[in-house]
């Protein structure tokens, strides 16, 4: 039974990396398909946008909040905004992002090229002189590349926003002296890291959502079992890849 | 008049040449051997209608001759051209001339009546202009009865109407070639003879030669020209409805009685 596991996971990794070849391989070719695209990146970027600012503001404000008790004891209330920068900007943001995105994107990309799969709709697409593979992963893909930083970025914006009304709950901390605070306490080499890596973790929700999708079969309960894959085996790759990124920028000293 | 006689013998070999012409075609999944050795002519303007059990491999064979699958060995001529050879845009060129109606319709959900119709129009056929789509959709509706539904999404309909969708979608390119997966399946012995009619229908108004699956005999008694049992992988009759009810093939027997 064990071998099997371990043959079963070698097998998808290797079908995962395939696939992501094959993305590149397909996504520099013509013919483009722009018009998929753009509605893609209007589903994903734009429908996700309420959930993610939500989240992200919630984040930003009961962080703040929690932090603030163990700071005053040290006397070091001051310090509120440059320490929730760092985690809100560094960790908070581009993670809640990806695993929100995760959730709702990956899982509504499983379940619709699973369904799609099964009710041969894939196979239709293909007769009709369409490859599949540009029009549904591919536009899918680059969507959730693109997105997904932007998304966080927004986010980090946001959870800042909701840091800066968590300060002032029980302290007082002027809107200027805070986003000066936080300004003066962010470097490139905090916001840059932390940008790139929300590209690799869209690349990562578009490509486990798609693979799963397009690999699922035995009818419904297939295109559940691709939806909730794509959800937790991306959510991990995703923490996953933040481990490393971490560790990457450690070893170039960027932290 | 020796013109004019040269001129009715081409026609009528024309007319004779086969369109479809799978020869010892062998497809197997893991240990499954599905196709053992089939072979098979498409006649230009027949329909002939694939006979055989559940899982025998029928639409396999019918997604082999579209290209969605590969065979494991054996030749697929389609209008001349041997299909597992085809690089994609060739694949593409000769698909334009084939249409495919799918067992489970496989209208897009996500898109209304019309972008259903519009989908495959737009691919194979790229510089037509807006009216001409319009003029298109509108007469590919007309012909199976459903102009009104132009603005509605799939589930919004009902089974038959669905498979009407799906035939408008597949005619719309005005195939030479029209492959129906069961084509019957799933509908009430009512709709089912409509949808059986309307096929026989736009064969006639259209010319085409057609490849049915199914195990609906009373649509394959109406549509069929001749019948191509498919028994143990293979082609284990052929012959027109009559010569194969007359028959005293137990195996053959048991799809007539």
């Amino acid at each position: 039974m064990k071998t099997n596991y371990l043959k079963d996971f070698l097998n998808d990794t290797g079908e995962v990396a395939r696939f992501s070849v094959r993305f590149f391989k397909e996504a520099f070719k013509p013919r483009f398909e722009t018009t998929e695209f753009l509605k893609q990146c209007f589903f994903i970027g734009y429908k996700s946008l309420p959930l993610v600012t939500t989240t992200a503001f919630i984040m930003g404000l009961v962080i703040t909040m929690q932090s603030r008790p163990t700071l005053v004891e040290f006397g070091a209330e001051a310090w509120l905004p440059q320490m929730i920068s760092l985690s809100l900007v560094r960790e908070i943001a581009p993670v809640i992002t990806a695993l929100i995105c995760a959730g709702k994107i990956g899982s509504g990309i499983g379940a619709e090229l699973g369904s799609m799969k099964v009710t041969e709709q894939i196979d239709a697409m293909e007769v009709s002189g369409t490859n599949p593979f540009k029009f549904l992963v591919v536009t899918r893909i680059l969507a959730t590349t693109l997105l997904v930083p932007i998304l966080a970025i927004i986010a980090g914006a946001v959870s800042l926003y909701g840091g800066y009304l968590g300060a002032n709950i029980h302290g007082v901390v002027s809107w200027d002296l805070f986003w000066n605070q936080i300004f003066e306490s962010l470097y490139y080499g905090d916001v840059v890291p932390s940008i790139i890596k929300t590209f690799f973790f869209g690349f990562t929700i578009g490509a486990i959502g798609c693979y799963m999708g397009f690999s699922s079969n035995k009818g419904t309960e297939g295109v559940g079992r691709s939806a909730n894959s794509a959800v937790v085996i991306s959510s991990l790759i995703v923490f996953i890849m933040d481990l490393i990124a971490v560790q990457i920028a450690d070893v170039l000293k960027l932290t | 008049m020796i013109e004019a006689m040269e001129q009715k013998i081409a026609h009528v070999v024309q007319e004779s040449l086969p369109v479809i012409q799978i020869r010892h075609l062998y497809k197997s999944f893991g240990a499954n051997q599905v196709l053992k050795n089939f072979s098979l002519d498409l006649i230009k303007g027949e329909t002939m209608v694939v006979l055989g059990k559940s899982g025998s491999g029928k639409s396999v064979l019918i997604k082999c001759i579209i290209g969605l699958l590969k065979p494991d060995s054996g030749t697929i001529s389609v209008f001349g051209k041997n299909i597992p050879d085809l690089d994609h845009d060739e694949l593409d060129r000769v698909r334009a001339k084939v249409g495919f109606l799918f067992q489970s319709n496989a209208l897009y959900d996500s898109m209304t009546v019309r972008e259903n119709l519009e989908f495959p129009l737009r691919r194979h056929w790229i510089d037509l202009s807006k009216d001409e789509v319009f003029s298109l959709v509108s007469e590919a509706l007309t012909n199976v009865g459903l102009a009104d539904t132009l603005d509605m999404m799939p589930a919004e309909l009902s089974g038959g109407m669905r498979k009407r969708i799906a035939l408008a979608r597949t005619l719309i390119l005005k195939p030479e070639i029209i492959l129906y997966d069961e084509p019957t399946t799933g509908l009430d012995p009512i709709t089912g003879q409509e949808i059986s009619s309307l096929m026989m229908e736009l064969q006639k108004k259209y010319h085409t030669s057609s490849i049915i699956i199914s195990h609906d005999m009373k649509c394959v008694k109406m549509v069929a020209n001749r019948i191509a049992m498919l028994i143990d992988g293979t082609r284990y009759a052929c012959d027109t409805y009559k010569a194969l009810e007359a028959s005293d093939d137990d195996r053959i027997k048991q799809f007539f009685k």
